[in-house]
């Protein structure tokens, strides 16, 4: 063989690498023109009278102000239900059960088997439960909860592996210095363990931000300014639908509503990592 | 004012057998019959050692022959650890280490433990140490800016960090990180301290340094060191004792004063690891 270290020409190295950049532009170019097709058709619609008052023929004229507090509402008693439940579950499976016990063994395959289940069962399953049975009835608490439901499995498990993620070292060292089991859990554990839990929190409110099947039958259609938990209210991917699939006309509003949307997830997402880095920042300090 | 402390290693190191009779060995920690499972597999069986107070105490063997998990018992860190099981009998200052009404959190505060991998907390250098010292009680600041600087002065370490206590741990060097444990362990005042090769992850420089701070605790502190360098045991340890495999668990096989064990041992076992024809 020559020695050489002139670059030779390598078919396969050339197919791999086009492969690989093609199915990132794919992707890329996907999300972009989603976005962008949003952009183009919502954008101009946008505006404070389309963001405070309330909808006008069926949601063809007026605004969304009420969705977005309604929207607003069910997502707050969604993640205030399932945060709590979801950090505790967590806690217990990482650090009070072996991955041998038959109880984190029954848990965790619960749970997988439930992140799977589609949202209009879980939507059967809120309207059968909490509407009729707990007698809440069309409502945003109902919506809410339905969705912690439906957010829980995804939260507790991204949890957990954040937990799992925090090296033995710490939990030996801090044993071995005669610290308790709640000070290593608080002071040292939890913090460690914030980066997992905000995976499961974008994820979990991507989730239910988007959610209109389980939402139909539990938090309902009504469109008004919502005066109580008790009352039934629209969400924003509900309003969508109707808009596009049931108002001729409404495309317009639409493409608005959902620009609306997309722009509050990002804001969502943002605003918890940014909260997390923040208080991670204070609690921990890492290099 | 903070106590005078003997600078380490400035003292010349005398055999034991040499030294005044004020040094009469007085058993601090008596291990009974110990043994210890993980599951259905034996770590080590039937080890019967009494650790004199204020000694160094080293434990060598090869590697797997239970000498970190004897550590482990001593401070009940084996709870924390699922499936593992100990019998037998652990007395501490005449106080039964395995009983079940033993609160484990005031016998490790006793009994210090340094990890062979440095393991600071992902905290700043001040809240390391502040950290467990208000976990055990310890709120008036001035005693623990106090303490805290009294614990960084015996390891060594005040002139390098006082002027970046809020700095990271994680940012120190490997040998400072250990040197950190030390006085995270230290700061709690304990009576013995256990080392699982405290040495054998740092660089030769900074695992001297160590060992220096190792000797400097001699007298002040029950020492037990894990150690897989013989030339290191030779160097600083008081007393010896050989670990080894046999029939599938660790043993005892010969413990003794250090002098003993490397010049005249008895088991030709030891013989032969010391002289390293073996292990």
């Amino acid at each position: 063989m020559a020695k050489t270290l002139e670059r030779t020409f390598d078919g396969r190295e050339l197919f791999a690498s086009t492969l690989v950049w093609s199915a990132a532009v794919l992707v890329t170019g996907t999300f972009c023109w989603l976005l962008g097709d949003i952009l183009w058709h919502g954008l101009n619609q946008i505006s404070w009278t389309f963001l405070t008052t309330p909808p006008r023929n069926a949601g063809r004229e007026g605004g969304i102000g009420p969705i977005i507090v309604s929207t607003a509402l069910i997502l707050s008693v969604c993640l205030g239900v399932s945060l709590p439940i979801g950090v505790g579950t967590a806690v217990l499976l990482a650090e009070f059960t072996t991955d041998e016990s038959l109880f984190g063994r029954l848990t965790r395959r619960s749970l997988d088997v439930l992140s799977g289940v589609p949202s209009i069962v879980f939507g059967l399953f809120g309207n059968a439960f909490f509407c009729k049975t707990l007698g809440l009835g069309f409502s945003i608490l109902s919506g809410g909860l339905t969705l912690a439901c439906m957010v829980l499995p995804i939260l507790i498990r991204s949890t957990e592996e954040g937990f799992r993620s925090v090296p033995t070292g710490y939990r030996l060292s801090a044993a071995a210095l005669g610290l308790s089991r709640t000070t290593t859990l608080v002071h040292l554990l939890l913090p460690a363990a914030v980066p997992g839990l905000l995976v499961g929190l974008v994820l979990g409110v991507g989730r239910a931000i988007a959610e209109t099947a389980a939402l139909i039958f539990t938090s309902g259609y009504v469109d008004r300014m919502p005066g109580s938990l008790l009352d039934s209210g629209r969400a924003l991917s509900i309003h969508i639908f109707d808009l596009s699939m049931n108002v001729s006309g409404g495309d317009a509003h639409a493409y608005a509503s959902a620009l609306v949307l997309v722009v509050l997830l990002l804001a969502i997402n943002g605003t918890a990592s940014w909260l997390a880095e923040h208080w991670l920042h204070r609690r921990i300090v890492t290099v | 004012m903070r106590p005078p402390t003997p600078t380490p290693g400035t003292q010349p190191w005398v055999p034991l057998e040499e030294r005044p009779a004020c040094y009469a060995p007085n058993p601090f920690i008596e291990v009974e019959q110990l043994s210890l499972h993980y599951g259905q597999k034996p770590a080590f069986h039937n080890v019967t050692l009494s650790i004199n107070k204020g000694y160094i105490t080293a434990l060598v063997g090869p590697s797997g022959c239970g000498k970190t998990s004897f550590l482990t018992s001593l401070n009940r860190l084996t709870d924390i650890i699922p499936g593992c099981r100990v019998a037998g009998r652990i007395r501490l200052d005449g106080l039964d280490v395995l009983a079940p009404h033993t609160d484990v959190i005031r016998l490790r505060r006793r009994v210090g433990m340094i990890f062979q991998k440095p393991n600071p907390f992902p905290l700043s250098i001040l809240k390391n140490l502040e950290f467990p010292l208000r976990e055990h009680g310890l709120k008036d600041r001035e005693q623990i800016a106090a303490s805290i600087e009294t614990v960084l002065h015996d390891v060594g370490l005040w002139d390098e960090v006082k002027d970046r206590l809020h700095s990271p741990a994680l940012a120190l060097s490997g040998g400072q990180q250990q040197r950190l444990c030390m006085a995270r362990a230290l700061v709690l005042s304990p009576e013995v301290l256990l080392m699982d090769e405290p040495c054998s992850a740092l660089d030769p420089l900074s695992s001297g340094v160590v060992e220096d701070l190792i000797v400097g605790l001699r007298g002040r502190y029950t020492v037990l060191i894990v150690t897989h360098n013989l030339a290191q045991a030779r160097r600083i340890a008081d007393y010896a004792a050989l670990f080894w495999v046999q029939n599938g668990a660790g043993q005892l096989i010969e413990s003794g004063t250090a002098k003993q064990i490397f010049e005249e041992p008895r088991d030709p076992l030891t013989a032969a690891y010391v002289s390293g024809m073996r292990g």
